[in-house]
């Protein structure tokens, strides 16, 4: 690892004032340490913004769910509120790698944490998406994990959980800088690969998440998440589904269908959306709707079987956000 | 060489090269009937006739005479008669464990102490031009650098000719290591690593077992290579041919398989995969050395302190009574740590050039890296009778040890049943990765996974109930009484077709069985101390690589000194005591414990001695009883240890007592039979498994609880290994790309399924503990053939390829495309 200052800052304009000359900023600092061992970056300074007190804290109001960048995930997992009436976001949280990185991982972070790909995340590799190559190793390398979907630039994966519900719950994030505030949602927070493949999200140098807020759910809403892997214990998701569903009665009036590892960046399936809308949810629809959103994927080389694990993902989701299955044993996390 | 002839060189060969010549098997030796009695003859000179109970409990104990040694101790009667052997005992450095008081290699510190960082090769093929280490050098804080001249644990060209002489080693595999730097600091070592310039003339490169197989491969090796194995085993045969890269076969004939398939009433024939897993101990490989004068010490992460100093000694031409290796407390090491190896020669050689102490322990990646269990793709084939009699077996086997050899499979297919025709052909395959070496059953797990499952789809063929069918071809008495125990406590009755569920999730068990031999090392020895105190110690340079040795030991001189096993002192791991044996193979257990009961029950009896005068009686009138030292001619009269010690005419006594040889030439094997029962969920691909039942037997089970453990850790192990774990290699680049433990999956604690152990007792009359070891025939060998049988049992579908992820078993399932088999 890299020599490093440390700065620690109480005060959001503290910390804005600290973040200049390829700062980084650190909250939980799960990812970054990671980042930073492996030396895929080397930071001259971290800003340490988990004393930041007014970054904190959980606010359920009629309007909404507010969560300050530094809730960490054990929190949001254990909020009764969260676990009510945003129960996707409350999945997601709570079976994110493990007990003791959810203690320390925070929201915020979660949502900034850098794309899965082992050729990105290893010194041994100059690639396109580093910009040290014209080269995607992935899309004919060794591509297991890798994206089924937009996957014709780079194959990266995005590995945060709580992004999926947060897009299926039509979240927004504040934004603020040293020129002010600014807000987000979350459909356009992520930049896929086609668009740039340095920025990963709309955050600029000098910007800092300073808020979360998610809008109250319409009557009716439900909404899980699961994601599915190798193995239980502490795995990145191979497949995952967030589903949003508003309903009336057995039917669904509106419903959102959230992927994480599909693609570079979470990703609604508005033909999976489109199955579910209007219909009455059963199995034979859940089972269409997982069908639909992988309709067009073009799976790599070794992950064809991600297809078939993303069909499952979402029809058991499906079927968990409308109450008629039990949280998937195979599920992992 | 073949096990049995290992043994009698085990035996014959009583010290000084027996650390060495005992290498672990490959398991290719023959069939053995292990428990005849032999009948019993007059004593020789120097020898007594001694009656010891013999068998399994559940089949009645008997007696049997064995000749033995007149220095022996008198034989130890059956588990349920002592106090402390064979009963359920608390590791004995469970708590310095657990709170952090053990100190392990990593935690040594020395006054003055440099820390190391190896250069590694950053490709996977090609001549070194140049090394610049100057940059390095200048960096403050650098104190020493060490370039390598020599590679060890890698395979070596029987014509070194065959290449242009240079001063570097050939670079085979990305990884290997090329330098070693001492600083002051960890950071000043890992900075200057990165300013060391590696000049490199590139080669092509092959990182597929498959793909070097062709004719046309690119060669690792420009002709004829071989390795050699470790104190550990693993290393292939020497005496074979190699084309390319394929060195083999080691080929093995009995009888005429072409008739016995002839006479077959049923042929089963499948091709099986299996992958490359690494050792992945808690604790990397490492070593702190001080190099001195008049003293090399080396503080090691080893399962062998002897194959330390002998390789030590080898390498820097020392006599062995200069290299004093210590290793007190050990973070696992499967197979993979015996011997100096390329980190501790490096850290030998800075050592002696900084003048200071040098701390080297692997990170993780070069962990991953070091060492791991060859692949194989196996292709067998098994002929049998209607009633269940084998008539043939074939199996030719192809795997890959990267630059080493040793993925030899046919050990099960060998030793596990009768059946009189069998060939057997097996090739290594050179790829540009990682050494192959030792791990836990070499080549036993992968031979399993093939052999268990034939011999399931050859009961499915037969209409044989699996165990019924394994009663039929399996004579070993031991394996017959644990098929009894699964039958009896396990769901075995309500065993149904294969296939049975309708829904998604799916049901089904299956059992398999393993063999694992038993192997002796006859530098074995111990001292006992007793001071007038009442204090007892023992010492031996043998190490506890983590599987509860010094609880074992502190049992044992409990016993004959009746006092609580907490209260010995244990000194081990330290080759300043007597020497130790190498644990590799299952040997520790059955080597040294007889080392450590007869020096036990020497100094008792020279205690005995020395004060039988102040208690006014003679030592053979005194005897220990119940925790008590007696008069036998007065019932009434008894003393505690202590209040005997104080009668010491000296402060203190001790004895030294190596082991005696094997009690009776008998071969023996050990084995187990696991059963297991899961769910596949046919929509994900995933497997769970709900529960194991393990029945397994050791020999005299000295700490149950011990036992129970190491099963409990290779039923685990197995798990792993049949679901998990798997290295994998970039083909175009040559690296491993999960050369780390979150891509490199290992199971967890929500993957830990419900176990239950039982051991069956099986008493040999082979030593004066007959104490076995577990380590092997813990589970790693049977639990991917029995996933798989129980696969078939629950799905109806064969899955002949591990690990068993989602993308494997989707594709067995025919839910997803099956990649290309590399």
């Amino acid at each position: 690892m890299n020599k490093f200052s440390f700065v620690d800052c109480k005060t959001v304009d503290e910390a804005l004032g600290q973040l200049n000359n390829g700062a980084t900023v650190k909250a939980g600092g799960i990812d970054l340490l990671d980042l930073m061992k492996e030396g895929i970056v080397a930071p001259p300074k971290l800003v340490n913004i988990r004393n930041v007190d007014s970054l904190r804290g959980i606010t359920v109001s009629k309007d909404g769910l507010h969560l300050g960048p530094l809730v960490t995930l054990s929190e949001i997992a254990a909020h009764p509120d969260i676990q009510r009436t945003y129960s996707g976001l409350s999945d997601a949280a709570g079976h994110a790698a493990t007990p003791q990185v959810r203690n320390m991982a925070t929201v915020g972070g979660n949502i900034m944490q850098r794309p899965r790909c082992w050729y990105f995340r290893s010194t041994d590799f100059d690639c396109r998406k580093k910009g040290t190559s014209d080269v995607c190793h992935a899309l004919t390398g060794e591509n297991q994990y890798h994206a089924v979907i937009n996957n014709s630039t780079c194959a990266m994966v995005h590995p945060s959980s709580t992004a999926v519900p947060l897009l299926g719950m039509n979240a927004t994030v504040e934004l603020t800088s040293k020129r002010g505030k600014r807000t987000v949602a979350m459909s356009d927070f992520y930049v896929p690969p086609e668009k740039s493949l340095i920025n990963e999200t709309v955050v600029q140098p000098g910007e800092l998440i300073t808020g979360i807020f998610v809008p109250a759910p319409e009557p009716g809403t439900r909404s899980a998440y699961q994601k599915y892997g190798e193995k239980e214990s502490f795995d990145w998701p191979i497949a995952d589904a967030g589903i949003v569903l508003v309903m009336d009665g057995n039917r669904c009036r509106k419903a959102a269908v959230v992927m994480g590892v599909a693609a570079p960046t979470p990703i609604r399936s508005a033909a999976a959306e489109a199955v579910l809308t209007g219909k009455t949810i059963d199995e034979a629809t859940a089972r269409a709707a997982a069908k639909a959103a992988m309709q067009g994927a073009t799976p790599l080389s070794q992950n064809g079987y991600k297809t078939q694990l993303f069909q499952t993902a979402i029809y058991r989701t499906v079927l968990l956000a409308a109450g008629q299955m039990q949280r998937d044993p195979s599920a992992i996390g | 060489m073949a096990p049995e002839t290992m043994l009698q060189e085990a035996q014959d060969k009583s010290t000084t090269k027996g650390a060495q010549t005992v290498a672990r098997p490959k398991g290719d030796g023959v069939k053995r009937d292990s428990q005849t009695p032999s009948t019993p003859s007059k004593p020789g000179p120097g020898m007594r006739s001694d009656s010891f109970v013999f068998g399994i409990p559940q089949n009645g104990l008997e007696h049997i005479e064995r000749e033995v040694p007149v220095s022996e101790p008198p034989p130890l009667p059956q588990n349920s008669e002592l106090t402390y052997v064979g009963k359920p005992t608390v590791r004995y450095d469970g708590p310095a464990k657990a709170t952090g008081k053990g100190k392990y290699t990593a935690d040594v510190h020395l006054p003055g102490m440099l820390y190391a960082r190896m250069v590694d090769a950053t490709i996977p093929h090609g001549r070194i031009v140049s090394i610049d280490t100057s940059a390095a050098e200048k960096l403050p804080g650098v104190r020493a650098v060490h370039v390598i001249e020599h590679v060890y644990g890698v395979s070596e060209l029987r014509d070194p000719k065959l290449e242009t002489p240079s001063r570097y080693p050939i670079v085979r595999y990305a990884g290997q290591p090329i330098a070693g730097i001492a600083a002051t600091t960890q950071q000043i070592a890992d900075d200057a690593a990165k300013l060391v310039k590696v000049q490199y003339d590139t080669m092509p490169f092959v990182v597929e077992r498959n793909a070097a197989r062709s004719p046309d491969a690119p060669v690792v090796f420009p002709g004829p290579a071989d390795a050699a194995g470790s104190a550990g085993g693993g290393g292939g045969p020497k005496d074979v041919p190699q084309k390319g890269n394929v060195h083999g076969p080691q080929r093995r004939l009995k009888g005429d398989p072409e008739k016995g398939f002839a006479d077959a009433d049923a042929v089963v024939e499948a091709e099986y995969f299996t992958q490359v897993q690494t050792h992945s101990a808690l604790e990397t490989h490492g070593f702190v050395v001080d190099w001195k004068p008049e003293e090399v010490t080396v503080y090691a992460s080893t399962q062998g302190t002897s194959s330390v100093r002998n390789e030590f000694a080898d390498v820097f031409k020392l006599p062995k009574s200069k290299v004093r290796v210590i290793t007190e407390y050990m973070g696992g090491g499967f197979g993979a740590k015996f011997g100096a190896g390329n980190e501790g020669v490096v850290a030998a050689n800075l050592s002696r050039k900084a003048n200071a102490p040098v701390r080297l322990m692997l990170d993780r990646r070069q962990e991953h890296i070091v060492s791991n269990r060859p692949d194989s793709h196996q292709k067998l084939k098994i002929g049998a009778k209607r009633d269940g009699t084998l008539t043939a077996i074939q199996l030719t086997s192809y795997g890959t040890a990267g630059v080493g050899t040793g993925a030899g499979t046919a050990g099960p297919a060998t030793n596990l049943y009768k059946c009189d025709n069998l060939l057997t052909e097996e090739y290594d395959v050179f790829i540009n990765a990682g050494p192959g070496a030792a791990f836990r059953a070499p080549g036993h797990p992968q031979g399993c996974f093939a052999f268990e499952q034939a011999i399931d789809e050859l009961a499915v063929k037969l209409k044989m109930d699996p165990l019924v069918l394994r009663d039929k071809i399996d004579e070993s008495p031991a394996r017959r009484v644990e098929r009894q125990v699964i039958l009896e406590r396990t769901n075995w009755r309500n065993r149904r077709e294969a296939g049975a569920d309708s829904g998604p999730i799916k049901r089904g068990m299956g059992i398999a069985q393993s063999v694992w031999y038993r192997f002796v090392n006859m530098n074995s020895s111990c001292e006992v101390r007793v001071s007038r105190d009442g204090s007892v110690e023992l010492m031996s340079a043998v190490q506890d690589l983590g599987t509860g040795t010094k609880t074992i030991l502190a049992q044992i001189v409990g016993e004959e000194f009746g006092i609580p096993p907490a209260q010995v002192v244990v000194r081990i791991g330290d080759t300043r005591y007597p020497i130790g044996p190498d644990s590799g193979g299952s040997i520790t257990a059955g080597s040294i414990t007889p080392a450590v009961r007869n020096a036990a029950y020497q100094a008792r009896q020279q205690l005995f001695a020395a004060v039988a005068p102040a208690l006014g009686t003679t030592a053979d009138n005194l005897a220990m009883q119940g925790g008590r030292v007696v008069l036998k001619n007065d019932a009434g009269k008894s003393y505690t240890l202590k209040q005997v010690t104080a009668k010491l005419p000296t402060d203190e006594i001790s004895a030294r007592a190596t082991r005696a040889p094997e009690y009776s030439k008998d071969r023996l094997t050990y084995g187990g039979v696991d059963y297991v029962e899961l769910a596949v969920d046919t929509e994900t691909g995933r497997v769970h498994i709900e529960k194991v039942f393990g029945a397994h037997d050791c020999g005299r089970p000295i700490n149950p609880t011990g036992v129970i453990s190491q099963i409990n850790g290779g039923i685990l192990q197995g798990i792993s290994y049949a679901l998990f774990e798997q290295r994998i290699m970039d083909p175009k680049a040559g690296y491993m790309l999960n050369a780390n433990l979150e891509n490199y999956k290992i199971l967890g604690a929500r993957e830990v399924p419900e176990i239950e152990i039982a051991l069956v007792e099986n008493y040999i009359a082979q030593s004066s503990t007959d104490a076995a070891g577990i380590g092997e025939s813990a589970g790693i060998i049977t639990l991917a053939a029995a996933i798989g049988n129980a696969f078939y049992n629950a799905t109806g579908v064969r899955i002949r390829k591990i690990p068993m992820t989602p993308a494997n078993v989707l594709a067995a399932l025919g839910k997803a495309q099956p990649e290309v088999e590399a």
